[in-house]
């Protein structure tokens, strides 16, 4: 038996409560992400080759080392070990061409961090999502090398390294489903295998990482949307499953849209953004001049999020309607 | 188990970690007769009780020596055979020094009860009278003073009484050991407060994770069609009143209302223990009952001491502390209080005492706020805690008000559940009491 008195004045601790926690933490949250996305690293490499990983490599050392510099020039607290900078960096890279330049995808790292991040103030304050930002500014500054295609390892037709969603666009070709469900087509790194997608984002769902709303508000607003528009013509129009499996929605919708800090608080809110992305994505997809619109779609509805939160605070318990 | 359990629940919540096994086959051991007891004379909600004795008086065990000042307040009669040591500043629960009696024994344990009464044939105004006589306060948490509960004013229609039997706090199994222990006593308790307030109808509330109580209660309650037993989904705070109201009988109390505006009267199960001890065998509340538990605890049990034993007492009769000892609270991981002071009395109303470690309380670093919404997605009364605790920080009481501060029933699931682990709910309470002062001396100038 120990003698309490002694507990009492070296070690015995004093707060309020509650007592106990949450196994979860920021920096857990990260480490699972990070490891929710591993079935994509690898449907990257798989389909793209080796040298892919030399642009993940690229892309989480420039963010890491951009958050490191931003935080020793403005003397705040180094916030490496809470995983968000390396997942930035790794997020960035997947929603990038394959064998995209790695200076490209450094300077568009740099971008995600500095002008996506750490200009609001750091983690937690950012308006838009860093990788997203990073990934419309490279969209923007070159346009021809982001829209650049190759065909994947086991593509033995090989007729066009087109994505699904350009080839039907411009061509009218329609691609084979089950290729893009397992991610052999043309397309970002970890965007085109939807089953390592899927693979990734029930996990972080069952470990109540990402909230379950927003994809499935997502992929809800995309079958609903897509099937008014299908419907009216069938021939011109794309089936509503081509933009559900197509471009870049599954990982905007599990990896992207659901990032916490960029998302809304409230479940209402949450159903009206997952929603409103899908209305935008389909409108950008068969209205607009380019094939994919979920990049633009998201960055667009992050801007809208302090604005949902406000109006769709929940009624406190028992106050009247 | 209760991850895809279909009983009754409501919205938000959360499901800490139990650890209910550490004691919940401990049936109650009762534990020695103390050498000395601290009676703080606020063992309730509401004013101090009134000394009744002076120094160096030789007292006995239940024989009364505070009585009520006002009408929300309690008698308090001595635990213990022996003689009043001093009456004066004593270290309390909380920390903060508080009036209190302590007394040393004396001689043989002599104990005066009062007179039994027949539960069958006892009316409502005998039963309230004997309450109080008793000096029974809520064993909920509160401590309110039960017979005040069971006297609710004339304009509200009272329908039905709940029996708080959730026990949603992690590691607490007092209540559950009750409910196996003294089945058919806790029955009678339930009718006698249902006589007393004058229902048809009662109710008794287990979350799911206590099969044996519920398949007794169900058994004992067979010849008792008036009384029915309403499972739960475990998950806490679900023995929160206003959680506790809705599912039960789906009725949502406003904000800033008691149950008693939706026609409900809740007690907590050993308050109706205690309403029967009194009624049928004349014993007055002088013991408490607490389940000691943790990692940080040699032996964890079950307990039923006289009240004022101190904590140190109670600790070393479980074995003392292990060395990895981190914290000691009294009450609930939830709810409770830690505690520094060892020699600080054990409560009418304490029904717990937990010694834990490092690992059990898994405290992070702090982040900043991430948006995640995970503290809003499982607040029960549908806050918006990440709001309410960064007004409180920055002083911007209006804005906290606006958003319901004062309706913050500080249950604790936001902080928990925050992955920043941000003090939320402790910025909200500081916040609240802000409020409350606030509006306090708004209302005194007008």
């Amino acid at each position: 038996m120990t003698d309490l008195k002694q507990i009492i004045n070296t070690k015995l601790e004093l707060a309020s409560s509650p007592h106990v926690h949450t196994k979860l933490s920021t920096e857990r949250a990260m480490q699972m992400v990070i490891l929710a996305l591993l079935p994509c690293v690898l449907s990257a490499v798989i389909y793209f080759g080796i040298y892919q990983l030399l642009i993940f490599l690229v892309s989480i050392g420039i963010s890491m080392g951009t958050e490191y510099g931003i935080k020793r020039i403005r003397k705040q607290a180094n916030t490496l070990s809470d995983g968000s900078a390396f997942l930035t960096g790794l997020l960035l890279a997947l929603i990038l061409p394959p064998n995209f330049s790695l200076v490209f995808t450094g300077l568009g790292a740099f971008v995600s961090i500095a002008i996506g991040k750490e200009i609001f103030g750091g983690i937690g304050y950012n308006i838009f999502n860093p990788a997203l930002v990073g990934r419309a500014f490279l969209q923007a500054a070159f346009p021809v090398q982001m829209t650049t295609w190759t065909k994947t390892s086991f593509n033995v037709d090989a007729v066009t390294s087109a994505t699904p969603l350009g080839g039907f666009k411009f061509d009218g070709i329609a691609a084979d489903l089950g290729s893009m469900f397992l991610g052999n087509t043309g397309g970002s790194l970890g965007e085109t295998s939807a089953l390592a997608i899927l693979i990734g984002g029930i996990f972080l769902i069952a470990l109540g990482i990402v909230n379950w709303r927003i994809p499935v508000s997502m992929i809800i607003g995309i079958l609903v949307f897509g099937s008014l528009i299908w419907m009216i013509n069938p021939e011109a129009y794309m089936n509503p499953l081509y933009h559900l499996v197509g471009g870049g929605f599954l990982f905007g919708a599990f990896f992207m849209a659901s990032d916490w800090v960029s998302s809304p608080i409230t479940a209402k809110g949450m159903w009206i953004f997952g929603l409103g992305i899908s209305l935008i994505i389909v409108i950008i997809r068969v209205f607009g001049g380019i094939p994919e619109g979920v990049m633009y779609a998201i960055l667009f509805m992050n801007a809208w999020v302090p604005l949902i939160n406000r109006y769709t605070q929940p009624t406190i318990f028992g106050a009247k309607k | 188990m209760s991850f895809f359990s279909i009983n009754k629940s409501f919205k938000g919540g959360v499901h800490p970690d139990e650890h209910k096994d550490l004691t919940e086959n401990s049936a109650f051991e009762i534990m020695p007769y103390p050498t000395e007891v601290i009676l703080p004379l606020s063992q309730h909600i509401g004013k101090p009780s009134k000394v009744l004795v002076k120094k160096r008086d030789l007292v006995k065990s239940g024989q009364v020596i505070a009585e009520p000042d006002g009408f929300i307040s309690s008698i308090i009669h001595s635990p213990i055979t022996g003689k009043i040591k001093d009456i004066g500043k004593t270290a309390s629960v909380g920390g903060r020094p508080q009036e209190a009696v302590t007394i040393v024994a004396e001689g043989e344990d002599e104990i005066v009860f009062m007179e039994p009464l027949d539960a069958e044939s006892i009316t409502s105004e005998m039963i309230i009278e004997r309450v109080k006589e008793a000096g029974i306060v809520g064993q909920g948490g509160a401590a309110f003073p039960t017979y005040v509960k069971l006297m609710p004013p004339k304009d509200k229609n009272i329908e039905c009484i709940i029996i708080n039997g959730a026990e949603c706090e992690p590691y607490l199994t007092r209540d559950y050991r009750y409910m196996v222990e003294r089945t058919k006593d806790l029955i009678v308790g339930i009718k006698l407060i249902m006589r007393a307030l004058g229902v048809k109808r009662g109710i008794i509330g287990i979350e799911d994770n206590k099969p044996e109580a519920i398949r007794m209660l169900k058994e004992a309650t067979i010849p008792h069609p008036e009384i029915k037993v309403e499972v739960l989904k475990t998950k806490y705070p679900q023995g929160a009143e206003k959680m506790l109201i809705k599912v039960a009988v789906n009725k949502e109390v406003p904000p800033g209302k008691l149950p008693l505006d939706v026609g409900v009267v809740i007690q907590n199960i050993r308050t109706a223990i205690s309403v029967y001890d009194a009624v049928v065998k004349g014993e007055p509340q002088f013991t408490a009952a607490l389940t000691v538990s943790g990692f940080g605890i040699t032996t964890p049990k079950n307990l039923i001491v006289r009240v004022g034993t101190t904590i140190q007492q109670v600790l070393d009769y479980c074995g003392g502390t292990n060395d990895d000892a981190r914290k000691v609270i009294v009450g609930g991981p939830m709810m409770g209080v830690a505690q520094y002071d060892m020699s600080a009395p054990v409560q009418k109303a304490t029904s717990g005492l937990l010694v834990l470690t490092e690992p059990e309380m898994k405290h992070s670093q702090e982040t900043n706020c991430l948006r995640c919404g995970a503290c809003v997605d499982v607040c029960a009364l549908n806050l918006i805690p990440k709001d309410l605790a960064k007004f409180s920080k920055a002083g911007k009481w209006d804005e906290a008000e606006a958003l319901g501060v004062t309706v913050c029933m500080e249950c604790g699931t936001c902080s928990y559940n925050c992955p920043a682990n941000i003090p939320l709910v402790q910025w909200i309470r500081l916040g609240k009491q802000r409020v409350i002062n606030i509006q306090r001396s708004k209302q005194n100038v007008s």
